[in-house]
């Protein structure tokens, strides 16, 4: 039973920072359709910032997560106004090898600029170290990213679901002329959508950092596990997106505890099954 | 009498300079992607050996030509010696970061006439494939071996081992077992993880719940590594006193600044650490560091790099520029030298280093840097892993 305990626990703080990572890709591929495989990278520059912010500048943890948002937000405008507007809309294979090639521009910047080795985010001391639950300690950290998870996912259903930019937002997604036709400014709600998407990204980067350490390879190292999520959850669907971390999080905990030498057999046998019997994603809009 | 000796240095002059020569070494290694760390440093050793010692031996000028291998690719790293060996016309191959990446040069080496010195690659059997290599780096057996009768000293009777799973993983883990074994110890449990993990959580809590005592760990350098420190103390594992063990590739230092407190009192075995105490190493960091350009980057390729110049040096003086493999392995065939990491010779039989090896602990420096501090010696190691491979 403790060990059930232990392992759900494990389970819910990984899958958590997993939810804050990828949440603003599905952002961008359910909402906005494009396949954008620079999220790793924005989430990278994130890292970069809140890392060169804490080390350099010596800020203080909360400062260098706001300038890592704020800083990578607006690194993202130029990037969208020049390049991203062109493939809103376009074939898949185009906005792939874009957002792609965006990816190697990056990481090869970052390799330039901060070097190949890793760079650490210095936690506050109230984030550092561990908290007792009782029958086991969990690093306070991960408590920290828990929370800023489940306010993340609050936030942004409210935004999407219950306010008027929500509206606007799904009707220029369902169709853009029409919405246009009626008075809404698609440009303008699509540039904020992608800003904000940038933004979950670099926070996600940032508060993942101890899990998933930033160097310039993150970019691609992990992002196949996002797009995994994504694509498990059902793209633009922010309770599909929880509900995948927690799944993912939680088989692929329980796999790594109890068979470690399987590997990530289970994580990819259970996204496997999921995509076959939800071919659009647990939560997926039928389009 | 006079005459006859200038009349012979001028034959020697003459006669020499006429084969005056310039002799290629092809140098494979990873200089971009995510191991470009591990090229930069072999190619500040081999800057910093040439600084020190010249670009020539004799009369011939030294050339070396580096050829990229991002990620361990065995055919692309044939494709890059055979193209060396045949349009570049290399005397000598180095370099080679990955083992599979070594094992698939070994076969056209007798053909190609070119010895090849391994500066990193670090399985026992690639020694075993060609009559022509020569290993200037360490193997996992040889570094992962001291460590059990370190753990056994300490007072552990069990260990859990936790290895990537992947060949150097697997070799670290037998090289253990074989050796905590045979001081008496126990290893109760032995657990292989994908390469590709990013959260230790699970496998901390299943070390707490084996009822070992220690742990004992390899996985790649970089970013598996610090997840796995960092995991291990706010675990608890620290705190509860379960002991950590591993090969000195964990706590390298250039992953040092980013693992930070979390690595302190880790013991590891070694081959060498940048701080080690000796005139030859300080100079060699000297010329090391300026050659890399920031001295926080420097690691250990860089030392199996700046050794296997010298052993390619003394080749080219012994064969005096000829094209000759078997003669220049011939003749660095029990070879002693002092290298920046200690007293170092090539033993005959294996063609691979014999070296100290040192149990060293992070430990953090007056200038609140992190640095492998030295504290106990192993003489003169050879290769276990050959033996057990029989």
């Amino acid at each position: 039973m403790q060990t059930f305990f232990s392992i759900a626990v494990d389970a819910f703080a990984y899958g958590m920072v997993l939810f804050v990572i990828s949440i603003g890709l599905s952002v961008t591929m359910g909402l906005m359709r494009v396949v954008n495989l620079a999220h790793g990278a924005f989430a990278m520059i994130g890292g970069y910032i809140a890392s060169y912010a804490a080390q350099s500048l010596g800020l203080g943890y909360a400062a260098a997560i706001l300038l890592a948002v704020f800083g990578t937000v607006a690194i993202s405008i130029p990037i969208e106004r020049l390049l991203y507007r062109r493939i809103y809309g376009a074939p898949e294979l185009t906005q792939v090898l874009m957002t792609i090639g965006i990816t190697f521009c990056i990481i090869g910047i970052a390799n330039y600029a901060f070097g190949p080795t890793l760079k650490t985010i210095p936690l506050p001391t109230a984030l550092q170290g561990s908290a007792d639950l009782g029958f086991r300690s969990i690093a306070t950290h991960r408590i920290f990213a828990i929370v800023c998870g489940l306010v993340v996912a609050g936030a942004l259903w409210y935004a999407i679901e219950k306010t008027a930019f929500g509206v606007k937002l799904r009707a220029s997604v369902d169709n853009a002329s029409m919405a246009a036709a009626l008075g809404v400014r698609t440009e303008i709600i699509y540039a904020v959508s992608f800003a904000v998407a940038v933004g979950l990204a670099a926070f996600g980067g940032v508060l993942g950092a101890e899990l998933l350490p930033v160097e310039p390879y993150y970019a691609l190292r992990y992002m196949v596990t996002f797009l995994v999520v994504v694509s498990v959850g059902g793209a633009g669907s922010i309770p599909g997106a929880l509900l995948a971390c927690l799944l993912l999080g939680g088989i692929d905990t329980t796999g790594r505890y109890l068979m470690p030498e399987f590997g990530e057999f289970f994580f990819y046998l259970a996204v496997i099954a999921i995509i076959c019997i939800f071919p659009r994603g647990l939560a997926g809009r039928v389009r | 009498m006079k005459r006859v000796v200038i009349a012979a240095f001028a034959a020697i002059i003459m006669g020499s300079a006429a084969y005056a020569d310039t002799i290629k070494i092809g140098v494979v290694g990873p200089f971009s992607g995510p191991f470009a760390l591990q090229g930069k440093n072999f190619k500040a050793g081999i800057d910093a050996y040439m600084a020190m010692n010249g670009t020539t031996v004799g009369d011939d000028t030294i050339e070396v030509i580096y050829r990229d291998l991002p990620a361990p690719d065995p055919a692309q790293s044939k494709a890059l010696a055979q193209e060396l060996v045949v349009k570049q016309r290399v005397q000598y191959l180095t370099g080679f970061y990955f083992t599979p990446d070594a094992m698939a040069v070994t076969p056209i080496l007798k053909q190609a006439n070119v010895p090849l010195v391994i500066m990193n690659a670090a399985t026992s059997a690639i020694v075993t494939k060609s009559p022509f290599v020569v290993r200037t780096s360490f193997t996992t057996w040889q570094t992962s071996t001291p460590i059990a009768k370190v753990a056994h000293d300490a007072g552990v009777a069990k260990v859990i081992s936790v290895v990537s799973d992947y060949g150097p993983g697997v070799d670290a883990e037998n090289a253990f077992k074989a050796a905590f074994e045979k001081e008496g110890g126990q290893v109760v449990e032995a657990i292989r993880i994908p390469l590709s993990t990013n959260d230790f959580s699970p496998i901390m809590q299943r070390i707490k719940d084996s009822g070992a005592q220690g742990v004992f760990a390899f996985l790649p350098s970089g970013p598996t590594t610090l997840g796995f420190v960092k995991a291990y103390s706010e675990n608890g594992l620290k705190d509860a006193g379960i002991k950590f063990f591993a090969p000195g590739d964990l706590t390298q230092e250039s992953d040092l600044p980013a693992l930070g407190d979390a690595a302190l009192g880790i013991q590891t075995t070694f081959h060498y650490a940048v701080s080690h105490d000796s005139p030859e190493n300080k100079a060699f960091v000297e010329a090391a560091s300026k050659a890399i350009g920031s001295p926080a980057e420097l690691s250990f390729p860089s030392v199996g790099a700046f050794d296997g110049m010298k052993v390619i040096y003394r080749m080219i003086e012994a064969t005096g520029g000829e094209q000759d493999a078997e003669k220049a392995v011939n003749a660095v065939k029990g070879l002693s030298w002092t290298s920046p990491r200690g007293p170092v010779s090539i033993d005959p039989e294996s063609r691979h280093i014999t070296q100290n090896i040192y149990l060293r602990e992070v430990t953090k420096a007056d200038d609140g840097t992190y640095y492998n501090k030295e504290i106990q010696t192993f003489e003169k190691q050879g290769d276990p892993g050959l033996a057990a491979a029989r």
